[in-house]
């Protein structure tokens, strides 16, 4: 029940947030804003989809990017088409052709990839990703070779008369599809397909002993999982107008993974939570920072250690405590370990900063400036500093979560009573 | 003649270099079953070391030291990390070493900046060291031919000749029945995934200025050694070795020829015209795609044959 008014605000919030950044001076609206919102929205499909494999299926795929880019790319070319009035389809359905596309080459790639399991399979998709990424870079005639291929998103022809001129438009229909492609991968954890995705991630043995066949199972995931990165990929094409090789390249392979994983694999709406965070970070961080990567991966393997149900996990892990009334009692030792974090992400943060600088910054002519003062990163103080904070910041954050681990075993075994 | 002669040298000069990278690969997998995804960017930071310390002490030492420093960083990541990641599963130890990837990689951008770094040859290297032909062949892959076959032949002689071997080899496929017998498995585990990144480095510190030493070096190597590792059959050594140097030599090769499939039909009264996908991929030259051609290679001998040249077990 809650989550259902969770999802109605998040929707509301979609829709609502462009006109709270409206110019009405210069009736404008915020183009940044949008831009960053009509990312999410793919963002969001791409992750999800993502995780019909990673955390549905336990399957580690490092192509799917491959996906949403040959999605992008068709997306191109349908628009090119119906330009030219050789394909008399409304803008609104054009990304049911994306995702078909998508569907149609995971179909090819997922009959091979999907007779291995674990490591083998990310292996394979490495390399399929890899085999895709440079055939983009060297066929010219369809992928444009490294100049991408462009299009024109204004095809007059609409279900609702629009023209599709402005972004506001755009993301319109983004969310629209976004919500559409949510819901359906939704309902899809729902279905006998989705219980034995995860029953095959589970024990492959007993999946079989039932007598499904697992390789089925796992195929079935990955080309519907293709055929949503498609979708996600053809609402790119419509966005940014122009494809290269970047919308199907090994790193959006690999951000899929992030978003997917930091937001949470266990929890359906973990995804999406990481593909909002991850891109708030791309665009907030990445204009700050030459290294925000650095921050990403760091993050990542944090989690994988010692969070790997992700953020959406953590969250959840909390409802039986909250559902007995005692979230109270952890605001306290929170509130402890907030000083030695803040300690300890000041010193690595400092480090990292101070490192970059001293490279990359300065090969940009860059200089680092702190609160109105620029900072010599050749002086010995602000590394000492950075340094003795993250040490201290370290030390007292390992007692301090010793003690608040204790009072959340405490508090979850009188929950569990 | 002479273009087929240097072209096999310069195949197998790759191919010993892609197997020192891939060997380290597949002993690690083969013992712990995980897929170090850090593996090339071990090889990139081997190479960026060696480039530092021959500033210091001359190539030689850093020869020694850089691969020592690599092996080191490699038990420092399996003590601290990849122990603790394992008990979250299987999933979870290849994922913490893709983090890795990220994390590397950018650490040695902020360290070293973006750039190439200019690390050569040595002086003392650098001449041809025989004439085929009217073309030289340069003492320096003579030299990496030297170290790749020593690195080859110690390995060898380490897993099947010492007792260090024997038991690495009875933990690879019993480790229950080793630790029982009172070794201590996961200090083996550390001994391998330490030895894995020590070679890693080693092919990163000749590698590295054969080719270019650059913050992308990692990206481009660490695909193609994956498909040799795959190509050749998950945890083979033997088809690992194959595979590096067919994957040498074709990628050696590829740049030499100059035809395309049309080239090839047209004899057969096949003549391709037109401007479509299809024609393109037709008319294109294999030089042009040489890059493509591991991958082609990969995707087709999993579709018939599913574990790889000579691979022993499904994953």
């Amino acid at each position: 029940m809650r989550s259902r008014w969770l999802i109605l605000v998040l929707v509301a919030v979609a829709i609502a947030l462009p006109w709270g950044f409206y110019d009405w001076g210069h009736h404008r609206h915020a183009g940044f804003l949008i831009s960053m919102l009509s990312q999410a929205g793919m963002m969001i499909i791409l992750a999800l989809s993502y995780n019909m494999l990673l955390g549905q299926a336990g399957l580690f795929s490092l192509c799917h990017a491959t996906f949403f880019g040959i999605g992008g790319y068709a997306m191109v070319h349908f628009l090119n088409a119906a330009g030219k009035d050789e394909l008399p389809l409304p803008m609104e359905v054009m990304p049911l052709l994306a995702g078909l596309s998508g569907l149609g080459l995971a179909i090819l790639f997922g009959a091979m990839a999907t007779k291995q399991r674990a490591t083998a399979f990310a292996m394979i998709t490495l390399g399929i990703g890899e085999l895709m990424a440079t055939a983009a870079l060297m066929f010219h005639h369809f992928f444009g070779g490294e100049g991408g291929v462009t299009t024109d998103r204004m095809i007059d022809n609409s279900l609702f008369g629009l023209t599709y001129s402005s972004g506001i438009q755009v993301y319109y229909l983004i969310v629209a599809w976004t919500l559409i492609a949510v819901a359906l991968m939704y309902y899809l954890t729902l279905t006998p397909l989705g219980r034995m995705a995860n029953a095959t991630r589970d024990n492959y043995e007993r999946a079989q002993f039932i007598g499904y066949d697992p390789r089925m199972v796992r195929f079935i995931q990955f080309a519907l999982s293709g055929f949503f990165a498609g979708i996600g990929g053809g609402l790119y094409a419509i966005t940014y107008e122009i494809v290269t090789f970047d919308a199907l390249a090994a790193p959006l392979s690999a951000n899929a993974l992030l978003m997917a994983y930091i937001g949470g694999t266990t929890v359906f709406g973990g995804p999406i939570l990481g593909a909002i965070l991850i891109t708030l970070l791309q665009s907030g961080v990445s204009l700050l920072s030459n290294s925000w990567l650095v921050y990403v991966g760091v993050m990542f393997i944090a989690m994988v250690i010692f969070a790997p149900s992700g953020l959406a996990g953590i969250i959840q892990a909390h409802g039986p405590i909250k559902r007995a009334g005692r979230l109270g009692r952890l605001t306290l030792p929170y509130l402890r370990l907030v000083l030695p974090a803040l300690a300890l992400l000041l010193g690595f943060v400092g480090l990292v900063e101070l490192m970059s600088f001293l490279t990359i910054g300065a090969a940009q002519g860059k200089k680092l400036v702190l609160f109105g003062n620029a900072i010599d990163v050749h002086a010995t103080m602000p590394w000492v500093i950075s340094a003795a904070s993250l040490v201290w910041g370290a030390v007292w954050l390992r007692f301090a979560a010793a003690g608040f681990h204790r009072v959340w075993e405490n508090l979850s075994a009188e929950v569990r009573r | 003649m002479e273009t087929l002669l240097i072209s096999v040298l310069n195949g197998l000069v790759y191919g010993m270099l892609l197997f020192m990278l891939a060997s380290g690969l597949t002993l690690i997998f083969s013992m712990m079953g995980v897929l170090n995804f850090a593996h090339a960017s071990i090889y990139m930071l081997g190479a960026y070391l060696a480039f530092t310390i021959s500033q210091f002490v001359g190539f030689f030492p850093a020869l020694i030291i850089a691969p020592i420093l690599c092996g080191l960083i490699g038990a420092a990541i399996e003590i601290w990390g990849l122990r603790r990641a394992h008990q979250n599963g299987h999933i979870a130890e290849l994922l913490f070493t893709f983090g890795l990837v990220f994390i590397i990689q950018r650490v040695v951008q902020m360290t070293w900046g973006m750039l190439p770094m200019p690390y050569r040859v040595p002086p003392s290297l650098d001449f041809p060291l025989f004439v085929l032909y009217g073309s030289n062949f340069p003492a320096y892959r003579g030299f990496m031919l030297l170290i790749s076959a020593a690195m080859l032949l110690s390995t060898w002689l380490l897993l099947k000749k010492t007792r260090v071997g024997l038991i690495i080899q009875a933990a690879l496929t019993h480790p229950h029945m080793v630790s029982a017998l009172g070794h201590n498995v996961p200090r083996v585990f550390t001994t391998v995934f330490a030895g894995g990144c020590l070679l890693a480095g080693l092919a990163g510190v000749i590698g590295g200025n054969y080719q270019t030493t650059e913050p992308g070096m990692a990206d481009s190597m660490g695909p193609i050694v994956f498909v040799v590792v795959v190509f050749g059959g998950l945890g083979s050594l033997a088809g690992c070795f194959v595979a590096s140097i067919v994957m040498g030599m074709i990628q050696t090769f590829a740049v030499v020829i100059d035809y395309s499939v049309a080239d090839v039909l047209r004899p057969l009264g096949l003549a391709i015209s037109g401007d479509t996908l299809l024609t393109e991929v037709l008319t294109v030259p294999v030089a042009r795609i040489g890059a493509l051609l591991p991958f082609v290679m990969m995707v087709t001998i999993l579709f018939f044959r599913p574990r790889g040249l000579m691979g022993t077990r499904d994953t």
